[in-house]
């Protein structure tokens, strides 16, 4: 077997479809980055060549329509939260949505005084991930993506609904008893 | 050319009862009142002494409800001759709803007033006569008071999102 000439046709993967459509999901994971303030600095640092989010497979899309996830990163503002929710409307599905940094998490600093800070970008659009910091480190993000990657291993793309919805109850039980 | 001789020039040319001055502090600044803002403005911009060719901020106060003033503080520089000069004036604020406090616009003369204005419209609420185009620059259009009023309370909600921390979340008391 080890002197065999590696011509590369014939290989044969086994797996499920579920496993393979993940695996092609996380591993190519476009962002629309929404860079708001100063965490949009951290964000382009971690797309740069030292932290390089390309070797992931993730590389920014400007445009809503073609992009998996959205990189919330800065202050969201009341004027900014109409757009945001027009634009988080505007992905297909499946989207994910990371915010990244303590403003978008809960308001950050401006938590207390802030009049015009939405204290968290998760009172307007469903968040997956949140990515502590002030700012994070390109790191800091990085480990977001992964976070996102393991969420999206773990997901059941082609199970309908109403049968995640039986195993969840059914599982609930038996812990229950 | 000093604060003192811009002064004199000021007083020749409106008369002592016009020019007031506060000199006590680190900076030296005119105060006239507010209904000689235009005329002031315009001769600080055309007198061949003077030449203030450049206003470089504009920065509204409120002073409270106690106080019940606003004051309205412009930088002035001159550059060919490289002078300063702050000049402030201070009108009586607006009770409650009523109709907002009014003064003349500069932006006839210099056009960064423009936006100035509109800022000090937005935030403190003090209305500009003959302005070109008054309306909210920073925060939304429907946004209602003024934030940076000493007797500002802030909304409940807008357009459905909670505006406080403490509200909207899933552990506290109101819903």
């Amino acid at each position: 077997m080890s002197e065999r000439i590696k011509t590369g046709d014939g290989g044969i993967i086994l797996t499920n479809a579920e496993d393979l459509m993940n695996w092609a999901r996380l591993s190519s994971l476009w962002p629309m980055g929404f860079g708001l303030a100063c965490c949009a600095i951290e964000m382009m640092a971690a797309y740069a060549s030292n932290y390089d989010l390309e070797r992931f497979g993730i590389f920014p899309r400007p445009s809503p329509r073609q992009s998996d996830v959205m990189i919330v990163a800065g202050t969201v503002t009341f004027k900014m939260a109409d757009r945001i929710r027009r634009l988080y409307e505007q992905m297909p599905e499946p989207r994910y949505v990371i915010s990244m940094g303590s403003c978008s998490n809960c308001g950050g600093p401006y938590w207390e005084h802030g009049y015009h800070v939405v204290k968290g970008v998760d009172r307007i659009i469903p968040v997956d991930v949140y990515v502590p910091g002030c700012p994070p480190r390109p790191e800091a993000l990085i480990g977001g993506f992964m976070k996102l990657q393991e969420k999206i291993r773990g997901e059941h793309p082609l199970a309908p609904e109403l049968f995640l919805e039986m195993e969840a109850a059914k599982n609930a039980a038996l812990t229950a008893s | 050319m000093t604060f003192q001789e811009i002064k004199q020039i000021l007083i020749l040319q409106f008369g002592p009862e016009n020019i007031d001055s506060i000199e006590t502090g680190l900076q030296p600044s005119i105060v006239v009142p507010a209904g000689k803002l235009a005329e002031v403005g315009q001769f600080l911009h055309e007198n061949e002494q003077l030449y203030f060719d450049f206003l470089a901020c504009i920065t509204a106060i409120d002073n409270g409800p106690g106080l019940a003033t606003m004051e309205l503080i412009y930088n002035f520089t001159s550059i060919p001759y490289g002078h300063n000069l702050v000049l402030k004036i201070i009108f009586p604020r607006n009770i409650n709803d009523q109709t907002l406090p009014s003064v003349s616009t500069l932006s006839n003369i210099w056009k960064t007033a423009d936006w100035h204005e509109r800022e000090a419209f937005d935030l403190v609420g003090i209305h500009f006569n003959g302005h070109p185009d008054l309306r909210r620059i920073l925060l939304p259009e429907d946004w209602e008071g003024h934030p940076l009023r000493k007797d500002y309370h802030q909304q409940e909600q807008y357009h459905g999102i909670y505006v406080k921390y403490e509200d909207g979340n899933s552990n506290s008391d109101r819903v």
